[in-house]
């Protein structure tokens, strides 16, 4: 076979193809993108919570964007026993300064990063949470310690407002 | 699909089929020649298009009533339950009519195992009926997550964060999804709209099964090719007919009994309490039809790993006619596979079981290696029993061990049948 000339004729079917191609991009993006969030889920965005009667050793769960946040103020314990940790232990290595600005307070999402069930306060081997779908045990700081979740439950942005103000996102 | 020229005795007939050769296809369908040793375990087909059928009309009926919106959806079906005329029935029939589907599709594909139906040439009709399967799982999926129970919530939270899974856009994908950043109302409608249309999917799916079933005909229990029509076949209509029928009066009753006597032994008692989304449920298990697969995710202590081998091991399913090298169809002459075979079933059925047991301990240690087994099983097993196996002399005909007795060496087709 000889070597084909490019003719004409075949730079208007490619060009053809190619303007065809963009505009059926163009008509399919758009019913692909309306199931992403819409603009009342987004506006949705921030929650502020009052932290003012909280003990040390109680935890609360706030909704925010349809997610369960833990908030714990932990006790001296809890605080010791999550910094005595030591990172090659982990399989999500994190420090819990890190995870933790004031090492009082945890602030989290509750959401096992296996497949998304809502963890229990206070069960496990490490003395944290418990996630009873798939046994993903968490510590103190809600770093993944035993069971199939691959990551440290989630730190949402937050900060405090004032001292009895917390908001998150 | 032509076996045969028809022409329709009246004159308007004959007009019409001119224009649309209706008459031609219906020719054909009763006609249809069927190998005449068919047994029991064939007349599930039928029973599978009766169960589709009962699904979109029973469907059809509760999307009457019922409100697709996470305020409304739980009350709703409640309404349903207690003030529309005869709504309980119709629920309890939509409700066990999945399981009954399930049900009838299990023995339908081990009835394809057991007497080697993928094998060529069917392995088109062998891979359209995967499909409807794996659509199936969408459907009873989709409708289990629309009462908003406590269990739809969380079953809905567990599917759809499988995708997590996928590295790099896992996360984009399961918000697209949910349509927002948990499980919510953005959900619930496009689940409804799925919800609705898959059926109507399988239907059209169904179409394309028995037009490649009617291509090289039923397989048998005998599992050999036969001539058609011959004295090895009957038509369709009245013979399968009556027999189908027959069956699926008996298939019936077993429904009824769920339907009228226990119609919630099937379900959770979870999914009665309104969905939360602050409190998961201690203990999360899927419907009964899906436990094997999910003792298999559960098997696998790595995240992504697991969600590939629950996929792989529905899509293995699909490779199927290419893995078994035996040419042997029927296991009736294959007595290795035929071990294997019930091997294979108990080995799901045990993965069904510790799929509803938490996963630790002995439980895990058993879900494990039933996996391995089931794995196996399809990707060592079968391509190598292909050539191992010393497989029984296959009879000429399925007229010939009727009248000659049991089948025998001088009734053996060719060398070629065997395999050393």
């Amino acid at each position: 076979m000889s070597e084909k000339k490019v003719k004409r004729r075949d730079f208007l079917f490619t060009a053809t193809y190619a303007v065809g191609a963009v505009g059926a991009a163009a008509v399919v993006w758009p019913m692909i993108d309306q199931m992403n969030p819409d603009a009342s889920v987004k506006a949705l965005a921030s929650t502020e919570v009052d932290i003012s009667s909280m003990n040390p050793g109680k935890t609360i769960t706030v909704l925010w964007r349809g997610k369960p946040v833990f908030i714990r103020r932990r006790t001296q314990e809890e605080i010791a026993e999550a910094k005595a940790v030591k990172l090659e232990d982990l399989k999500h290595p994190e420090k819990d300064e890190d995870r933790a600005k004031d090492p009082e307070w945890l602030v989290m999402l509750g959401v096992c990063t296996h497949l998304g069930c809502v963890p229990l306060d206070q069960k496990g081997d490490y003395n944290g949470w418990f996630c009873p779908c798939h046994g993903s045990h968490y510590d103190t700081s809600g770093r993944i310690r035993k069971g199939p979740a691959p990551t440290n439950m989630e730190i949402p942005e937050y900060k405090f407002v004032n001292t009895n103000t917390i908001k998150i996102g | 699909m032509s076996d045969h020229e028809y022409t329709p005795k009246s004159k308007f007939g004959k007009w019409f089929n001119d224009r649309l050769p209706l008459l031609t296809l219906a020719s054909h369908l009763t006609d249809y020649p069927t190998p005449k040793n068919l047994n029991y375990w064939w007349t599930f087909g039928g029973i599978l298009t009766f169960c589709l059928i009962t699904q979109i009309v029973t469907g059809l009926v509760l999307a009457m009533h019922y409100i697709a919106h996470a305020d409304m959806a739980f009350d709703s079906v409640e309404h349903i339950m207690r003030n529309v005329n005869y709504g309980w029935l119709i629920r309890y029939i939509h409700a066990n009519g999945a399981s009954m589907f399930f049900l009838a599709v299990y023995i339908h594909i081990f009835r394809s195992l057991f007497y080697g139906s993928y094998k060529s040439p069917r392995e088109i009709i062998w891979i359209i009926g995967i499909i409807i399967y794996l659509l199936m799982m969408a459907a009873a999926f989709l409708g289990y997550v629309l009462p908003w129970g406590q269990m739809s919530f969380w079953g809905a939270t567990v599917i759809t964060n499988l995708f997590s899974a996928i590295p790099l856009v896992g996360e984009g994908i399961v918000t697209w999804l949910w349509g927002g950043y948990s499980v919510d109302n953005p959900t619930l409608t496009r689940f409804f709209t799925l919800h609705y249309l898959i059926p109507f999917l399988i239907l059209g799916l169904v179409v394309l099964h028995i037009w490649a079933l009617h291509v090289p005909g039923n397989n048998n229990p005998v599992g050999i090719d036969i001539k058609k029509p011959s004295k090895d076949t009957v038509p369709f209509h009245p013979y399968i007919v009556i027999k189908d029928g027959f069956a699926l009066l008996m298939f019936m009753i077993v429904f009824a009994f769920f339907v009228f006597y226990t119609p919630n032994i099937l379900g959770h008692a979870d999914n009665y309490i309104e969905a939360n989304p602050l409190v998961t449920p201690a203990h999360i298990v899927p419907e009964w039809y899906l436990l094997p697969f999910y003792a298999i995710l559960r098997s696998v202590p790595d995240k992504l790993l697991g969600v590939v081998a629950m996929l792989s091991a529905i899509l293995i399913l699909a490779a199927l006619p290419w893995l078994d090298t035996s040419k042997i169809r029927s296991a009736v002459f294959r007595p290795l596979y035929r071990q294997f075979y019930w091997i294979l079933v108990a080995d799901v059925l045990i993965l069904g079981y510790v799929g509803a047991m938490p996963a630790e301990g002995l439980y895990l240690l058993v879900a494990r290696v039933a996996t391995a087994y089931y794995f196996l099983h399809f990707l060592v097993v079968l391509p190598i029993l292909g050539y191992k196996e010393k497989t029984l002399p296959v009879p000429l005909s399925i007229t010939e061990p009727v009248l000659g007795g049991s089948p025998n060496l001088a009734m053996a087709k060719n060398k070629e049948n065997f395999k050393d």
